[in-house]
């Protein structure tokens, strides 16, 4: 049984703005399904003793000292833009957000 | 959201407070001054060449990883503790994700349920005095967005043909402090509401962890107000009005969604959930997006960064290292040097507090350093479109200053030109005193010359005197300042006049 239902992917794709077609749908619907049940699998692995975790390396404070390294120049920064105007990125408007 | 809502008029301000208690809660983003960013060594800095203080991190580039600046952990902790709340002994940053062009990861990186500070407070101080305690439900630390520039004819998004991003505040550390919900300020809301942002301000700055320049975004407030019927004790719904970037605008605000809220639950309609956007040119909110589908942010524990922890021992180092309350500051320093409200609130208005009481320390007295301070430096700074505090003028400057006039050499308007050429950058007041020769003609036979000159060419004036007129000796010491070069003293000059004359002053 997956817990992934169609209206969760729906509501996914329309959260991060891709259209999706019925089939499309359908196909992501039960292939996220059986990844969601493939990592579910360590939940019997792990016992009531291990804590859930967002790390895999027990580390703690990792900090950077604040002195400042290198950095683009607006053409590097921009090399990889589908669209510049000036030095900045140019994208579609979007409505509905602001 | 283009649907046109044709809402009630808004009630007055007094009719709304006869029915309705006002709620109120603050979200405030405080910009860090780090030199970097938070999560990369990028520079923190402000108005340069767009996407130049970027690198490879704050463009969200694949393979690439954040890493904590631990400066900016600091700032947070000193933040928390400042605002007397509790500091979380283990804490993680979590993915905030939405979809929108102003960060290119597709998620802020913020704090959720494991904020580094919370359950704290901040006591305001309204206008007349009154304390007002603010609870602090938390302040979390996360990053700020690059900025949009909408493109087409308005200027404004709707109706926008595309957008321009510049990624350069992208990564800049944040902290975001939100109230618990305040109630009671009743009519104050408003004063309430400009007062909390101003003790804010005044907290980062005494902290030094921000430049706190308003007008900058170095914070920003978002106002959130809701209504209930007067003896309820249940929340309305509420509004949250978003950026209003000055302390007035948030007083404004406020007083305004007071009023809307008002209107429509009077007549019988019901407050819609949603961000509002403030006006400033009608004093007015208008509608934002509703709150309703947005909000799912699906936030989860970052993996790329590591969790933090915090010891007592860190705890009481940085706890050792805060700053005098500025509340308690104010109140100890107006106590201590005598000045009337008036005065004492002028020179905060002005920004002086830390010049005169620098030029206290040094050795002045508080008069004398509120003199200069709001006079001269305050004009000279006015004529240079700079604030005084800008000027460069040190108080050891304005004490060594006022030695000179105290010892005889100088008088008060000579030190007013003193000043000015200080501020030109000719030297110290001495140096300028010796090199422009400046010095209060003391010598006897000099004045005394000068005074017989002035006599024998004003019998006139002379006559009156001895007639007993004492005050005509003002005619003489005209020429006598001229003959001198501005640099005899008055005192002396009549001394020597009645001297002369055999007249007794």
């Amino acid at each position: 049984m997956s817990e992934i239902s169609r209206a969760d992917v729906e509501h996914l794709a329309a959260l991060a703005h891709i259209a999706m077609t019925d089939a499309e749908l359908e196909k992501m619907t039960s292939e996220l399904g059986v990844i969601v049940n493939s990592v579910k699998q360590v939940q019997e692995a792990a016992g009531a003793d291990v804590p859930a975790t967002s790390h895999p390396l027990p580390l703690t404070n990792v900090f950077r000292d604040d002195t400042v390294g290198h950095v683009f120049t607006a053409e590097e920064s921009l090399a990889n833009a589908p669209d510049a105007e000036g030095s900045r990125f140019k994208v579609p408007a979007i409505l509905d957000e602001e | 959201m283009t649907a046109t809502v044709t809402e009630p008029q808004p009630l007055t301000f007094d009719q709304a407070l006869e029915s309705y208690e006002p709620v109120l809660g603050f979200e405030v983003h405080v910009e860090l001054n780090t030199v970097t960013k938070m999560f990369s060594s990028a520079p923190n800095a402000f108005g340069d060449e767009p996407n130049t203080n970027v690198n490879e991190v704050c463009l969200g580039l694949p393979g690439t990883l954040p890493v904590v600046n631990g400066k900016a952990v600091e700032s947070a902790i000193k933040l928390g503790l400042a605002l007397n709340c509790q500091i979380a002994p283990y804490c993680r940053f979590a993915r905030k994700q939405y979809f929108y062009p102003d960060l290119p990861k597709n998620w802020q990186t913020s704090q959720y349920d494991e904020p580094i500070a919370f359950d704290g407070f901040i006591d305001v101080e309204l206008d007349d005095g009154e304390i007002f305690r603010v609870e602090i439900e938390r302040a979390h630390m996360e990053e700020d967005a690059g900025k949009l520039t909408h493109a087409g004819a308005s200027g404004r998004i709707q109706g926008a043909d595309y957008s321009l991003v510049d990624y350069n505040r992208t990564g800049v550390p944040l902290i975001e402090i939100v109230t618990k919900p305040i109630t009671g300020a009743g009519e104050r809301a408003p004063e309430l509401a400009r007062a909390y942002v101003s003790a804010i301000r005044d907290v980062v700055k005494a902290l030094d962890i921000s430049e706190a320049k308003m007008e900058r975004g170095n914070v920003r407030c978002d106002a959130n107000v809701s209504l209930m019927p007067k003896g309820a004790s249940e929340f309305g719904t509420r509004s949250e009005t978003k950026n209003v970037n000055s302390m007035r605008a948030v007083e404004h605000a406020v007083h305004y969604e007071i009023r809307r809220h008002a209107g429509v639950l009077a007549a019988g309609g019901s407050i819609v959930q949603e961000t509002r956007h403030w006006q400033e040119t009608t004093r007015t909110t208008s509608s934002g997006r509703p709150k309703s589908e947005a909000d799912d942010y699906r936030y989860f524990p970052e993996p790329d960064l590591v969790p933090i922890t915090v010891t007592e021992e860190w705890v009481e180092t940085l706890r050792a290292e805060l700053p005098e309350p500025p509340a308690e500051r104010r109140r100890r320093l107006r106590e201590t040097w005598g000045y009337s409200d008036a005065e004492f609130r002028d020179v905060i208005a002005a920004g002086l507090l830390d010049a005169i009481e620098g030029t206290v320390k040094q050795g002045a007295s508080p008069a004398v350093a509120r003199k200069w301070w709001m006079g001269e430096i305050s004009r000279l700074a006015n004529a240079r479109d700079l604030d005084p505090a800008g000027l460069g003028v040190q108080p050891a400057t304005i004490v060594e200053l006022n030695g000179l006039i105290e010892a005889g050499k100088i008088n008060d308007k000579i030190a007013r030109q003193v000043l000015e050429h200080h501020v030109d950058g000719e030297g110290t007041p001495a140096e300028i005193v010796a090199a422009r020769r400046l010095e209060v003609v003391s010598d006897d036979g000099a004045l005394s010359a000068a005074v017989e000159k002035a006599m024998a060419e004003n019998p006139d004036v002379v006559e009156k005197v001895k007639g007993g007129k004492l005050k005509a000796i003002g005619a003489l010491i005209g020429p006598v300042m001229k003959e001198t070069r501005g640099q005899a003293d008055a005192g002396k000059v009549r001394q020597i006049v009645l001297e002369k004359l055999g007249v007794e002053g």
